[in-house]
């Protein structure tokens, strides 16, 4: 068994030569939730300053380690310490807050207050009267802002922020609280490459300041691009703490996996006939400033990628292909007919399927069962006459979960007891579930381990090779690679074709606008 | 003035944020007084139908028919906020002075019992409101049941003990402290008033400027995000549901006050009112948003409107068609000038 805890952690922790005490220590974690283990006496060891990485797959035990890092769980054996003193009581919130923040995926802002009062939410400034002070609350709410560079304006409601806006403004109170240690529970899910780049740039500086950071994420790029150390948690246990700069690509997917898989590989698919049948039309598809003059084909078994950053207005063209929006002007053919613009259900009776941007808006309703959310795109073949045969649904059910392995007990279980990466099979589940012509797949692995990732793309490759046109718009160049070729969208135009074969560089250039032949 | 130093620093500020700043000042601004103007408009309307509309004695009419629900409204808008509702008011605005009447009236009047001296029965009206508040909270915080099917329960217990108590009748020669509420003036304006405006400046402040106040507002945004910032949701909610109950309670005995009585139906119904008043002022229904300022323009538009429809010799039968109309109309208005789809 690999060495587990703090010891190989201590010895390895120096990697970019810092000194002092850990910031924070866990030694000897375990956690139990019932019969589930989540934490089998696993631990990690944070060094001031540095930015450590903590990888593993979707029921490693991150989520656990992190609530306890945080104070909002207590261990059933084990400690937690900051700078060498032991971890506060846990009903101490305050003294918790001083030292550890955690900015989660889900967002702790309340959206309807403004910005300056989510800062300094119940502990806002008093005057004489024990009545609010408004104008001093504003005032130390932009210093503090600007003592941390964040450019957003205090008075507007949290609501308008954007998702990098949101964890800029977290990450400045969780300052304000004086905690120089942050916990990032994977903050890129959710942005484009440019407000990726823009995180990043903020955590190095920050980083210079003196704040330690904890980086969660699924993006093994992100972890080398940003990180010194990564700690790898697998099956509740610690497996190892390395420098990331010791630790080859295929060693992490190999320690986060347990086997010796890489990332997908292009695989030896053959690109469809020229002469198969064209399953998608576009043509001259233009809406306001958000794209112009949209024109490509997918012939049936073809797989093309829609690559840009954000706002490249690829999201956009996606959606308006199944009818989630409608264009001022130009045509969409799925298999030879013309749906109704801006109308889903007529994109569905045309062949297409789809996986949405974001599972948790558009994807599933999370409190109906696997079953349903699977079969709610056919159920006018569960039943006549608008009834719905439960039997029949159940067995269409099963036979999608066995053909996506989603990990469940059984079909009847609300989607959101899944992981991320089961329901986002659950969502792929549905697109398929009406035999589409055309599959649309917007990011679809955005917030997904990296087995469910790997398993979701090849059941892309594998619908194609039935002879299903898909479309993936993503700016993830691991979701991009298997295509057989890309289409790159800047500023609302395709600015470039890319046939299979391509490099990172030359994908990850044109999306951002960037000549590399100039 | 906070308010001059914040301008102050904003003009100080970098000046690519300044324009947007002074957009959103005067958007927010706007938001709370989006129904000043149609105030305005009715009151010209008002003044056009019938001169006597905005005479001293008018206003004071309507301020003071409108003075017990508003009450009501109060109470609902302080819930609302917290991202909670509470159905049962209207019902604890008859049963608590029902209550309080049943044990102090003398025996022959009606269904009195005549337990207790006149004088207690403030207190036992407050009392009433105030179980019947932490009941509601017992079951919707403690034990976490639905607070709209909670309250819809209550509403109806409380409509049929009032009822059963009184037999289906209603309670007459009330002792003189239950009166004073409904009937006395203060600088010859009646007591009611003073109370609901009072109260609602309290609200206000309330609301805007105390750490409880902004607590309601972040639990009904994001209870998780609340429990984060260290409020104690649970305590804030329960005073909430027994502070709202209590003043429901006033409300009643204000009511019953005016009428010198204690009718079985009294409140039955108002719960309507009550929402539309609210949801027309820019309180949402799922917590977080609107302003006591807001709700009280909500409610005063609404009994402006019906002033003016009397004055308008419109007939008694037709006067709650046309209220149902009115309410539908101003929530179609305050859509389109807030802008957002009301929730």
């Amino acid at each position: 068994m690999a060495a587990h805890g703090d010891a190989p952690a201590a010895a390895t922790g120096a990697g970019p030569a810092r000194s002092g005490r850990p910031v924070a220590e866990a030694a000897h974690i375990t956690k139990r939730y019932g019969e589930t283990v989540a934490l089998d006496d696993a631990g990690i060891t944070i060094m001031p300053g540095e930015t450590h990485a903590l990888v593993g797959r979707n029921g490693a035990g991150k989520s656990t380690l992190v609530s306890i890092l945080t104070g909002l769980q207590a261990p059933d054996r084990g400690e937690v310490r900051f700078g060498g003193e032991p971890a506060p009581r846990l009903a101490d919130r305050d003294a918790w807050r001083a030292r550890v923040a955690c900015v989660y995926q889900k967002s702790t802002i309340i959206p309807e207050l403004t910005v300056a009062e989510n800062l300094y939410l119940h502990r806002h400034d008093l005057n004489r009267a024990r009545l609010i002070n408004w104008g001093r609350l504003r005032r130390k709410a932009a210093e503090l802002l600007e003592t941390w560079s964040v450019d957003v304006d205090v008075r507007s409601p949290a609501a308008d922020l954007s998702v990098e806006q949101r964890q800029f403004v977290e990450i400045a109170r969780a300052l304000s609280f004086g905690a120089r240690f942050i916990i990032l529970d994977e903050p890129t899910a959710q942005l484009d490459g440019a407000a990726i780049n823009r995180l990043f740039d903020r955590i190095r500086s920050l980083q210079e300041q003196g704040v330690t950071f904890l980086f969660i994420s699924h993006h093994l790029q992100e972890i080398y691009e940003i990180c010194d150390t990564v700690t790898v948690f697998r099956d509740a246990r610690h497996i190892l703490t390395r420098p990331v700069a010791e630790l080859p690509r295929a060693d992490l997917v190999a320690a986060m996996a347990g086997e010796a898989t890489g990332l997908q590989e292009p695989s030896g698919r053959k690109p469809p006939a020229a002469e198969a049948p064209v399953v998608l039309d576009v043509r001259g598809l233009t809406s306001g400033d958000t794209y112009r003059d949209v024109a490509f084909q997918v012939r049936s078994g073809e797989i093309v990628g829609l690559a840009g950053a954000g706002g490249s207005g690829k999201t956009e063209v996606a959606e308006t292909v199944v009818g989630l929006r409608a264009a001022d002007a130009g045509t969409v053919e799925v298999a030879g007919r013309r749906p109704k613009p801006g109308s889903v259900p007529a994109a569905l009776a045309a062949g297409a399927g789809f996986v949405p941007r974001d599972r948790h808006h558009q994807g599933f309703v999370p409190m109906m069962s696997i079953a349903d959310n699977a079969t709610m795109t056919i159920q006018d073949r569960l039943g006549s006459a608008g009834f719905i045969s439960n039997r029949r649904r159940d067995e269409l059910a099963e036979e999608m979960i066995g053909n996506l392995a989603i990990k469940t007990p059984g079909p009847e279980l609300p989607v959101m007891g899944l992981s991320g990466g089961n329901q986002q099979k659950v969502v792929m589940a549905r697109a398929l579930a009406n035999d589409p012509k055309l599959l649309v797949l917007i990011t679809p692995t955005a917030g997904v381990d990296v087995k469910s990732k790997e398993f979701l793309l090849g059941k892309v490759e594998e619908v194609a090779e039935q002879g299903t046109g898909v479309v993936i718009a993503s700016d993830e160049l691991d979701d991009l690679r298997l295509c057989d070729r890309l289409l790159v969208m800047f500023q609302g135009r395709i600015v470039a074709e890319i046939p299979a074969g391509w490099h990172d560089h030359e994908v990850v250039a044109a999306m951002e606008g960037v000549n590399l032949n100039a | 003035m906070p308010e001059t130093k914040t301008a102050l620093a904003a003009a100080a500020a970098p000046p690519a944020g300044q324009a947007r700043r002074g957009g959103r000042i005067r958007l927010a601004r706007l938001r709370d007084l989006a129904l000043i103007p149609a105030i305005v408009v009715i009151a010209i309307v008002g003044q056009i139908v019938n001169p006597i509309f905005l005479q001293g004695d008018n206003l004071i009419n309507i301020l003071q028919t409108m003075s017990e629900i508003s009450l009501l409204v109060l109470a609902q808008t302080v819930i609302l906020v917290t991202g909670k509702m509470d159905l049962s008011l209207e019902s604890t605005f008859g049963l608590a002075p029902g209550v309080a009447a049943w044990l102090t009236v003398a025996v022959g009047s009606g269904a009195g019992l005549g337990l207790l001296d006149g004088v207690w029965s403030v207190p036992i009206t407050l009392a009433v409101g105030a179980v019947i508040g932490a009941l509601n909270a017992l079951f919707i915080v403690r034990f976490g049941l639905n607070g709209f099917i909670v309250t819809l329960g209550m509403l109806i217990v409380l409509r049929g003990l009032l009822t059963g108590i009184s037999g289906g009748q209603t309670f007459f020669n009330l002792p003189e402290s239950m009166l004073y509420l409904g009937t006395a003036l203060w600088f010859g304006v009646p007591v009611s008033i003073w109370i609901s405006l009072i109260l609602f400046a309290g609200g206000i402040v309330l609301l805007g400027y105390t750490r409880f106040g902004r607590a309601l507002y972040a639990i009904g945004g994001n209870v998780d995000a609340a429990k984060a910032a260290g409020i104690r949701t649970d305590r804030v909610l329960w005073i909430a549901l027994v502070s709202a109950s209590v003043i429901a309670a006033l409300g009643g005995l204000m009511l019953s006050g005016r009428l010198a009585s204690v009718a079985a139906a009294q409140g039955d119904g108002a719960i309507f009112t009550v929402f539309a008043a609210a949801v027309i002022g820019g309180v949402s229904l799922n917590g977080g948003k609107g302003t006591m300022f807001g709700a009280f323009t909500g409610i005063l538009l609404l009994y402006m409107i019906q002033n003016v429809l009397t004055l308008a010799g419109v007939p008694a039968q037709w006067i709650q068609a046309l209220n149902g109309a009115i309410i539908l109309v101003a929530l179609v208005l305050s859509r389109l000038t807030g802008g957002k789809a009301q929730e």
